[in-house]
């Protein structure tokens, strides 16, 4: 089987980059999902506030995905669904698995990652205590309760202010659990403020920052957690323990993009994102493979998934189509000083276009900084912003013009100063 | 009325069963647990022991070479995972040379085939990533790795097909004597045997102190692990031990057969025989411990930590004999490290108490070869179509971090002695023990298990009664 | 005279926002840094609302159940009520997004609709 462009995950990500690709003009293009449907997290993202950007309107996880489900199929994009991506090799050979046709190859031209992240376990974060059931990553619990129905506890406390933990927060409260608590290991809520308001405040769920879980209790099911205060190194200090009776642990401490294909196949990973190294193209490192949405870094908002994941459907599109310049010099793009990553990593001058939006996350909370970017040495330009935050995506736009005129450019360092 | 209860259904019971199913036995396991292989034998090393360390003599040498020298040909027949990966003991100080020729010494008593001291340069070049700040090491080529599970499965699904009954959520509470055999009385009825077997770990002491005047205590010693992912499962490539310094006794560090990196274990006295929770205090000790063999440990590729308990007898050595005063009644007791290890050995052994005791028949139909589930991840291209034609469920890949399928779940759940629980089917088929720990599989695996067992989703537990995954339905409190 | 403190969602900055209530009912509201902050209060306080969302059972779908939300947002004092009366109802498959599950949900004057297709399996 060929195609000209296989795009590996039918998320969010994946339906807005083969609709940019096929309005590009590129007619042969494959989606390959493992689940039983198109739209990947969102269908289990039931709550409102998707799309203020994108459709300047405010729908939920499915109505949002519901939006690009549509346009695939009117643009007749055909897909593949309950089919699991074994391996991709570095020329794009993709060996593929599903009941219906068993295991098979698919040769590509071009390839878009956009498999999407997955959540950090109990066991990465090595919390102690028994291992009973009862322990649910945020994310597993959310697919019970609102796409089976189920209900994973009836007594919970949520370690991590994660946008997902307060989200369940509420819902486990609307469907009738009792939210005691919501622990978080920084001084500061990973989450939405928005999401702080309206899914704790609301229902008086108190959110103490700076504690974590320092015990489980219960050797088949969960029988109860004990909290403790941390100091600034985030270690727990001894006699500020709580214990909390409950049968129900649910952990919202972060998500990890999926990269265990991308680097199978070779393609490079940066560190911090824990994604694929990519230029202004979204490109990474193994020519005419592309990645988008939180399997290159994790998002904020969906919105923004839709964007890059165009950006990546309309470079891929201009790959197969041999209008998509060959790379050039590579000016380095990085981060210093409290700016953790950037997306992109670098930028070729002559392929950029016009305007290139770079996005990062800040590493802690900056109240009254400056947001600065400097060419070589010298600051280009310095904006002042009444605050950043982890919990959302920064951004600046560089000018294709501005990069041109500069002479001598060798790296471009984005940077949070003080006043 | 049996002929042969076996109180355990761990690596111990379980061998002991496989070696018992060769002859006409009428023979039962009972544990108290939803699965075999639900105590000491499921948290420990997963190592196979060259048997340098045990006293010359002692009945733990003994079990430990000659459980070491049939592992191999035992993983053949009976399709578990083993590797003989060899094994280090790194001296940190040349003060300490004596005590590692010491070692060597008693490794050579022992009969452990090619046991040498080598040079720290030979050292660096067989593991790169140990620290400079060695002297030396002993190396024992015959050292290997083994997946607990595997084996504990392997062997008692092979005793089960060959006529050994197993039941399981059985917590034996009394034992008396009757006609010159034994009661049992459990939470599941009472049953009677003419021989009994103590293969109960940690419990060992209770039911021991049950028939005989002369008590013995168990201590169950307390030993935290991390594992780490694959991702870095070839750190190191042998097992790497240290020799004790004035700091205490250390941990190793090694990688498992599946590919993971291992280390542990912390080792801590406790009265509760229940106590598996993990430490903070532990784990730190444990990294630190751990960072003296290897100093970059990469510690932030820990996937999960657990904790096992060691059932240590005061005296440090295996107990394998019929009780003075209670005829029939043997005790397979204080199995310790190296118990995993030794346990072939100690099958065969009590198998030869249990003849001499009771003279049997061998069975004439004794299938000494098991077949275990397909692994899909490790199956060729060619193997995996074949598999795949044979039943569709196995290109559909449930776990996805260590790619395993539906198919494999199936066929856990339908083998003899099948998995009913979440945790049964992460020991057989590896489902939910990689990167994610379950999180996105554990719902599907639980769909499986209500679907083939014919039961709801709700009913379906981690580790039987009590760990319900689901607690009901949305809006049914409200 | 009530005082009342409460977050302003506008925008990240989440300004802390103090509203001082005479016994005449008039607001003075202080903490917010732009206008918004002063609107967003003077609702809150008055007539708070929001959009419900929630599931529905369904049989014969291709899943057991499916996302709803109340069409247009409704006073937060009936978010309670408006997920009990949900509690009894059962869709049966087809479900299309957009389609009636409740009107008039809880009083509210609010219809609930489905937020995705379920599709007969």
């Amino acid at each position: 089987m060929k195609t000209e462009i296989a795009i590996i995950g039918g998320g969010p990500a994946g339906l807005a980059a083969a609709v940019a690709a096929r309005e590009a003009g590129v007619e042969d293009i494959l989606i390959i999902e493992r689940d039983n449907e198109l739209g990947g997290i969102l269908n289990q993202c039931i709550h409102n506030g998707f799309g203020l950007h994108t459709f300047k309107e405010e729908l939920t996880g499915p109505e949002y995905a519901g939006r690009y489900i549509e346009k695939v199929k009117e643009h007749k994009i055909p897909y593949m669904l309950h089919t699991i991506v074994v391996d991709i090799a570095e020329n794009k050979v993709i060996t593929v698995m599903n009941k219906e046709q068993g295991m098979f190859q698919i040769e590509a031209k071009a390839v878009i990652l956009a498999m999407g992240c997955r959540e950090r376990s109990r066991g990465a974060l090595n919390i102690p205590g028994y291992r009973p059931a009862g322990v649910y990553s945020a994310g597993t619990a959310q697919r019970y309760v609102n796409m089976e129905g189920r209900m994973p506890g009836k007594k919970v406390v949520i370690l991590g202010s994660g946008d997902i933990g307060l989200i369940m927060a509420r819902r486990m409260t609307l469907e009738g659990a009792e939210v005691q608590v919501v622990a978080e290991l920084m001084p500061y809520s990973g989450g939405l403020k928005r999401n702080i308001v309206q899914c704790l405040d609301d229902y008086d769920i108190p959110l103490k920052l700076s504690h974590t879980v320092v015990d489980i209790k219960g050797k088949k099911r969960v029988e109860g957690v004990t909290l403790a205060q941390v100091d600034e190194n985030r270690r727990p200090i001894p006699g500020t323990e709580e214990f909390y009776e409950c049968d129900t642990l649910l952990l919202s401490c972060g998500l990890i993009p999926e990269n265990e294909l991308s680097s199978q196949m070779g393609v490079d990973l940066n560190p911090v994102t824990s994604g694929p190294v990519v230029n202004e193209s979204l490109e990474t490192s193994v020519e005419g493979v592309f990645a988008c949405g939180n399997v290159l870094h994790v998002h904020d908002l969906v919105d923004y998934v839709s964007g890059e994941a165009k950006t990546a459907g309309e470079n891929a599109a201009a790959y197969v189509q041999g209008t998509l310049q060959k790379a050039g010099a590579e000016i380095p793009l990085k981060g210093e000083n409290g700016v953790r990553y950037t997306v992109p990593c670098m930028v070729d001058t002559e392929r950029m276009a016009d305007k290139q939006v770079v996005r990062f996350r800040v590493g802690n909370v900056y109240r009254d900084s400056y947001l600065c970017v400097y060419y070589n040495d010298k600051c280009m330009s310095r904006a002042k912003k009444k605050v950043m935050a982890p919990g959302e995506m920064e951004q600046v736009i560089l000018l294709k013009s501005k990069l041109e005129e500069f002479e001598g450019l060798k790296s471009i360092t984005i940077r949070i100063e003080q006043e | 009325m049996y002929d042969v209860v076996i109180i355990g259904a761990g690596v111990t019971g379980s061998a002991i069963a496989r070696e018992l199913s060769r002859y006409q036995y009428k023979t039962i396991v009972l544990d108290k647990n939803s699965d075999v292989c639900e105590g000491t034998s499921k948290a420990n090393s997963g190592i196979v022991h060259a048997g340098f360390d045990n006293e010359p003599g002692s009945v733990m040498a003994k079990m430990n070479v000659r459980g070491n020298a049939m592992m191999e040909q035992l993983s053949k027949d009976l399709d578990f995972s083993f590797k003989r990966n060899g094994s280090l003991v790194l001296c940190f100080d040349e003060k300490d040379m004596d005590k590692l020729e010491h070692l060597l010494e008693k490794g050579k008593k022992n009969g452990v085939p090619g046991i040498r001291i080598i040079s720290k340069e030979e050292v660096k070049k067989m593991e790169p990533n140990v620290t400079d700040d060695m002297v030396a090491a002993l190396y024992a080529p015959s050292g290997g790795i083994v997946c607990p599970f595997g084996l504990t499965i392997a062997m008692a699904e092979n005793a089960c097909e060959n006529g050994v009954e197993f039941q399981l959520n059985t917590e034996v509470v009394h034992i008396t004597t009757k006609d010159g055999g034994y009661v049992l009385e459990t939470s599941k009825g009472t049953f009677e045997s003419r021989i009994v077997i103590n293969a109960a770990g940690v419990y060992a002491d209770k039911f021991h102190n049950m028939v005989s005047d002369e008590k013995i205590t168990i201590i169950p010693r307390k030993g935290e692990y991390c594992l780490m992912d694959k991702k870095v499962g070839d750190y190191v490539s042998s097992t790497i031990f240290q020799l004790p310094t004035i700091y205490g006794k250390g941990v190793l560090i090694t990688p498992t057969v599946h590919g993971n990196l291992l280390t542990g274990p912390t080792a801590v006295d406790i009265e509760d025989k229940e106590n598996t929770q993990t430490t903070a205090d532990g784990l730190a000790d444990l990294l630190k411990r751990v960072a003296v063999s290897v100093p970059a440990v990469p510690t932030r590729q820990i996937i999960t930590s657990f904790t096992g308990l060691r059932a240590h007898w005061t005296e440090h050595e295996f107990i394998i004999k019929e009780v003075d005063g209670a005829p029939g009644f043997i005790d397979v007791a204080g199995i310790e490290s190296p118990g995993l290890s030794s346990s072939p050995a100690i099958g065969e052994y009590v198998a030869e108490l249990v003849q001499g005791i009771y003279p049997m028949e061998k069975k004439a139909d004794f299938k000494a070869e098991r077949k275990g589930i397909p692994n899909v991840a490790e199956a060729s291209f060619a193997e995996r179509q074949e598999l795949i034609k044979k039943n569709p469920a196995y290109a559909n890949v449930v776990c996805r971090c260590e790619v395993v399928t539906e198919g494999e779940i199936m066929d856990a759940i339908h083998r003899p002695l099948g998995a009913t629980t979440l945790d049964g089917i992460k020991r057989r088929t590896r489902a939910g023990m990689g990167r994610c720990q379950s999180g996105f599989c554990a719902p599907k695996t639980v769909e499986i298990l209500a679907r083939e067992l014919g039961k709801d989703v709700s009913e379906i537990t981690k580790s039987g009664e009590g760990s319900n995954y689901l607690t009901g339905y949305n809006k049914e409190d409200i | 005279m009530k005082t009342k403190e409460l977050v302003c969602i506008g925008c990240p900055l989440g300004c802390n926002l103090k509203v001082e209530i005479s016994d005449e009912g008039s607001m003075e509201i202080t903490g917010n840094t732009c206008p918004r902050g002063a609107d967003y209060a003077k609702k809150e306080l008055t007539d708070p609302r929001r959009i419900v969302t929630s599931s529905v059972r369904v049989n014969g779908g291709h899943l057991p159940c499916v996302s709803v939300k109340t069409e247009t947002d409704i006073p937060k004092d009936k978010i309670f009520d408006c997920v009990k009366a949900l509690k009894d109802v059962e869709l049966q498959a087809p479900v299309k997004i957009g389609q009636i599950v409740a009107e008039n949900v809880a009083g509210t004057g609010a219809a609930v609709i489905a937020t995705k297709d379920i599709y007969v399996q």
